[in-house]
């Protein structure tokens, strides 16, 4: 879900409720000036140069008409200024939150961490975060570079991800489902291929999840995959990113510890398939050109192995 | 008014010094084919046999270009080249701002020390970076003594001002075309 | 003068004066120079203000292409007309230009044209600083085009977020030419802004006291004060703090050295905000003349629209933060921004009801002008609602940078400073150039427009509320956006073809077109006393006004002012609020030092992107530039006149 028009958590729903009165509202007021105008346009044509003076009672008519029309504009306003309020209000108001995600926005992936007081515990993934339905959670953003907003539309509004500030916000998920949310402050080359997803899973099943994520991988036992984990730490795919239970622990590029898991590649760029992976690894750069992974070089045997070993780690 | 398009022609021909002049500098090389290492032979030193001097004059691929020094001044800082050049000033690495250039000063000779790595602690970078990488930081280690073009060193970076900016470097031309003293000998 | 449309003409000649001969006298004396050197020195402000709004109308065609291959990227999805690289140039380069090189120095041109025209003066205050504005802007546009065809057009958005725009994430000189850019117009600005407040309070024709100076000059009053307070802004942001950052590594955007990204959105907004009413108001001052004169009445609440005017200056200040509610300023702060943006909905929808009240008591011709007000109210009501919605913080963190804003933006803009534009342009283009546009292809050129433009701009309402972001160069399939971005791109076609139609309306009428009288309109303002178009003296005599609608008095005779000298440029100089005449003012000839002058300030604000030496050596040939200013201009020519000429009424 990714609209304003098909909200997911009560936050989204009030403020889609007060946009449908102002949509209502407004609507008509654009509706009535407009036909009056026209009315006017149509109803009080005619010819000739000479001026037309109004009578003064005619005159104080008119004037009486303006004032009342500015009085309900001025009503109409302050109606939706109280409601607009209010509304802010409630959104504002701070259960008690159980999860914190921590998301650091970079050029142009979303570092997503999530807050433990173990650190070993401590899981850290990228561009897709699982959140339980009907729990709130608290996002704490954090910017490495530029400027970044995180903005999943059916789930709430956006905030900024600001270099040297910490800002946070919060939402509960009320309906389960997969919402998609995409940066929305101009982040440089690839801002429009900077998506990222939200799933909501009922609580035994987050449980489910947050167990598996937080493992460490074991050796793979397959000779391929294996062999495909070799090729990962010896081509340079560790001088950027890491995989738990392996030797790489590079935190330049997003973590890939539980890859196969996720949906899409490269931040909602490409659904991620084995095809998919293929075509990112050997050229990011005809995909989305200008992200920070450089075209790297492998011949067909490796390559493969290496995408079947990341196609691996569920 | 045909003094009014005389007017227009010289801005014309203005465009076209300044589009000459701009392009390379500006260009946003994102997609391009793999590039090359030097080749086999780049010397560590300016000894040479024989009477001739061979100076290698070739430049680096982003020696003038603006947006792959800045790359390479990211790289260096996700690469961790400050743990031992420390910024540029030199810790346990030696300093990049300076005119001692122990391997030598050139692009390619830059090139063969980030790839094969040196002696006392260099790592080498051959299969962690690729080519492009690789010259992207070249491009920038050359602009911390000043050795590129004004126009294409990068300014300040966003973090605490440890050193002047590639872009207020004075050109520090290297002395004693690299030549180690006896001390730094391996 | 001329006379009102039927009348015979009420000049009064003294003993001895030929009408002839004087008008020959005169026209030698205040003409610019002719050849390509006249060319240069011209401080006529009919000149200047010509030559401005044909620069700002190609930069409006400029613009227009850009948008044109935005929407032709966009019209489907993972298109690759445009890379990434090359589209953030020209979004960029887009909005920088309609903003800063269209909008705003057109607004200021028809300031700079009409208003001396419309208070009765001979000219503007300050001439030569007329030019130099002029020149200013010149070199600023030929600047951003050269630099955008060299590859090194600015890439961070019209409206350069830091730390994207700053030196560390923005390398090579980009945003720097995006940063001295600023500079230029806001120099040109300020320079026709300081222009039009004198010459509205102190040359204005005698008897023509505050309160009946037309709305169009009340209009440009009151923009011209609010680009005197929000201009310094953005300049001292651009120019000073993000310039310096990026050469001479300030840290007024770092924050690991104490300085705080935010800190450029708020200086930026708080003149970003006032901007686009400076854009919007002088429009609203083309609607009242049009609407009087298409209805044949007078307005309905003069006090009210130039109080709501006033109102709507000084509230604009006060929305800024509005452009920030998704950032971590306190939400108590924001809920006052929020007040204050609907507030400001008040004193626009008071106008909107005077004219429409004006029309509604009226007896209408649906000339093209008028077409073009109607769309106006149409378009631009809709951008006010869509405004007032997004007053609102809550739904703000929804639609803040998405294609909702764009939507909204193009409505209040389009429609609410283009459209009366445009019908300003119908209405006055006779005066300008004598001759009437065509009324067939105007009206072909209205329905085009206005059916363009909505077809082009409320399908991304849908858009940007069904989670597209701005400023994307491309988006996925899979979002489902393909259809309505393609009727979007479908709609810029519409307009493309409607503007190109009023190109060549434009065109054709000026070498050709149906000659226009002084009056063709029947209208009440002074310039319409003038002939069309208006000789280099504007007036042979000052008139003397004794209402609001000078030429809709029903006097048989106008009284004018006589006796300015005819051997040296002399303007008739009155008191602020009651106009009574009060000295004479003598006022420079052609001069070459504007030019020189600009360009200078082009080296060194230029240069600063290179070298602190271009800086020098720029700032030492202006000092030249100002020593020869200061030194010349005024020919000598007898001794210093102190006498106040009389208003002589018919009869003498």
């Amino acid at each position: 879900m990714h609209s304003f028009f098909h909200p997911g958590s009560p936050h989204a729903n009030a403020v889609a409720h007060l946009w449908w009165w102002m949509f209502g509202v407004g609507g008509a007021i654009w509706i009535g000036v407009t036909l009056v105008a026209l009315y006017a346009a149509f109803t009080r044509r005619g010819s000739g140069d000479g001026l037309v003076e109004p009578p003064a009672a005619e005159h104080r008519r008119i004037e009486r008409v303006v004032s009342a029309a500015t009085f309900v504009t001025i009503l109409i306003l302050a109606g939706f200024l109280v409601y607009d309020f209010s509304v802010g209000r409630a959104l504002a108001a701070h259960p008690q939150r159980g999860l914190t995600i921590d998301v650091t926005g970079h050029q142009w992936w979303w570092e997503v961490t999530y807050e433990n007081p173990d650190p070993s515990r401590r899981l850290v993934t990228a561009n897709e975060m699982h959140v339980p339905v009907g729990e709130p959670v608290q996002f704490t953003l954090r910017a490495a570079d530029v400027i970044h907003s995180f903005w999943a539309p059916s789930l709430d509004g956006k905030r900024d991800l600001i270099p040297g500030y910490t800002s946070s916000f919060w939402f509960t998920a009320d309906t389960a489902g997969v919402y998609r949310g995409q940066c929305a402050e101009f982040c440089g080359l690839e801002h429009a291929k900077m998506a990222f997803y939200i799933v909501a899973d009922p609580r035994p099943r987050f449980e489910a999840w947050l167990k598996a994520a937080s493992q460490s991988h074991q050796a793979p036992a397959d000779p391929t995959l294996a062999y495909g984990e070799r090729v990962f730490l010896a081509s340079g795919c560790a001088t950027c990113h890491s995989i738990s239970g392996t030797q790489a622990f590079a935190t330049v590029g997003p973590n890939l510890s539980h890859f196969a898991s996720r949906s899409t590649i490269a931040a909602g760029t490409l659904t991620n398939t084995s095809v998919n992976l293929t075509r990112w690894i050997l050229n990011p750069q005809v995909v989305k050109p200008g992200v920070g992974m450089p075209a790297v070089p492998l011949d067909s045997g490796p390559l493969t192995a290496l995408v079947a070993y990341l196609e691996s780690l569920k | 008014m045909p003094s009014v398009a005389r007017a227009y022609r010289y801005v014309v021909v203005a465009t076209v010094f300044a589009t000459a002049a701009a392009c390379e500098r500006e260009e946003r090389r994102l997609n391009e084919p793999p590039l090359s290492t030097p080749g086999a032979f780049v010397p560590q030193s300016p000894l040479q046999p024989g009477p001739t001097l061979v100076a290698d004059t070739t430049e680096g691929p982003f020696d003038d270009n603006a947006y792959g020094t800045a790359e390479g001044q990211k790289l260096f800082g996700q690469m961790n080249c400050s743990g031992c050049h420390a910024n540029g000033g030199g810790n346990m690495g030696p300093a990049l701002m300076d005119d001692q250039w122990i391997y030598g000063s050139t692009p390619n000779q830059i090139f063969a020390s980030i790839a094969e790595g040196r002696p006392n602690g260099m790592p080498s970078w051959r299969y962690r970076l690729t080519n492009q990488q690789i010259w992207q930081l070249v491009a920038y280690v050359r602009s911390l003594s000043g050795l590129t073009p004004k126009g294409a060193r990068p300014a300040r970076d966003d973090h605490m001002m440890i050193k002047p900016a590639p872009n207020q470097t004075p050109n520090a031309k290297p002395k004693n075309a690299g030549l180690p003293g006896a001390s730094q000998r391996p | 003068m001329s006379a009102p449309r039927g009348q015979q003409p009420a000049t009064v000649t003294l003993a001895g004066d030929d009408l002839a001969r004087d008008s020959a006298t005169l026209e030698a004396l205040w003409r610019d120079c002719p050849g390509f050197w006249g060319w240069l020195t011209a401080v006529d402000h009919k000149s200047i203000g010509k030559r401005y709004i044909i620069t700002a109308f190609l930069m409006f065609l400029a613009g227009g292409i850009e948008a044109a291959l935005m929407r032709a990227q966009l019209a489907r999805p993972e298109n690759t007309l445009l890379g990434p690289d090359q589209y953030n140039q020209i979004f960029t380069t887009h909005g920088t230009t309609m903003m800063f090189l269209f909008a705003v120095p057109m607004m200021t041109a028809m300031g700079i044209y009409f208003v001396p025209l419309m208070v009765g003066a001979r000219s503007i205050a300050f001439p030569r600083l007329n030019a130099f504005g002029y020149w200013t802007y010149l070199v600023g546009v030929v600047f951003l085009y050269v630099c955008l065809f060299a590859n090194t057009g600015p890439d961070a958005g019209w409206f350069a977020y830091t730390p994207l725009s700053g030196p560390a994430y923005s390398p090579g000189h980009r945003v720097d030419v995006w940063a001295q850019l600023v500079t230029f117009t806001e120099i040109a600005a300020l320079a026709a802004a300081v222009n039009v407040i004198v010459t509205t309070f102190k040359m204005r024709a005698p008897g023509m006291s505050l309160n009946r100076i037309p709305l169009f000059v009340w209009a440009q009053l009151v923009v011209a004060f609010m680009i005197v307070f929000a201009m310094p802004a953005v300049a001292t942001g651009s120019t000073l703090m993000l310039a310096a950052d990026r050469a001479v590594n300030t840290h007024w955007f770092n924050a690991a050295e104490g300085g705080d990204a935010l800190l450029w959105q708020h200086i930026f907004w708080f003149f970003g905000h006032p901007e686009v009413y400076i854009i919007f108001l002088p429009a609203l001052g083309f609607v009242t003349p049009i609407v009087e004169t298409f209805s044949r009445r007078k307005v309905v609440g003069y006090t009210a629209l130039v109080l709501a005017n006033i109102t709507t200056a000084f509230f604009a200040f006060g929305l800024w933060v509005h452009h920030m509610f998704a950032t971590p300023i306190p939400e108590l702060g924001q809920s006052l921004f929020t007040a204050a943006s609907m507030l400001i909905a008040i004193p626009t929808g008071v106008q909107i009801f005077c004219w429409i009240a004006t029309m509604w008591s009226g007896r209408l011709r649906l000339a093209t002008p008028l077409l073009f007000v109607l769309g106006f109210i149409f378009t631009f009501v809709n951008g006010g609602i869509t405004g007032v919605m997004l007053a609102s913080v809550a739904f703000d963190k929804q639609a803040h940078d998405t294609f909702f804003v764009v939507a909204h933006l193009h409505y209040v803009l389009v429609g609410g400073a283009v459209m009366p534009l445009f019908g300003a342009f119908y209405y006055w283009f006779p005066k300008i150039t004598g001759r009437l546009l065509g009324e067939t292809l105007g009206k072909w050129h209205f329905w085009l427009f206005l059916i363009g433009v909505n077809v082009a701009f409320f399908p991304m309402h849908v858009l940007g509320l069904n989670g597209m972001p701005r400023r994307v160069y491309t988006y996925l399939a899979a979002t489902g956006w393909g259809p309505l971005n393609l009727v979007a791109s479908l709609g810029a076609t519409t307009i493309a073809l409607s503007v190109l139609l009023f190109v060549i309306n434009a065109v054709w009428s000026w070498m050709g077109g149906a000659p226009a009288g002084a009056d063709p309109w029947g209208s009440s303002g002074l310039e319409w006393a003038a002939a069309s178009p208006a000789p280099s003296y504007n007036f042979l005599h000052i008139p003397v006004v004794t209402s609001r609608h000078p030429l809709w008095d029903p006097i048989a005779e106008r009284p004018v002012v006589t006796g300015l000298s005819t051997t040296r440029r002399e303007v008739l100089i009155t008191t602020t609020f009651d106009a009574r005449p009060d000295s004479l003012h003598q006022h420079p000839d052609a001069s070459i030092w504007p030019l020189y002058l600009a360009l200078c300030m082009g080296v060194t604000f230029i240069g600063s992107i290179f070298t602190p030496y271009l800086v020098l050596v720029g700032l030492a040939l202006s000092l030249i530039g100002i020593a020869g200013w200061g030194w010349t201009g005024t020919r000598a020519s007898g001794p210093e006149r102190v006498a106040t000429p009389r208003p002589v009424t018919e009869g003498l």
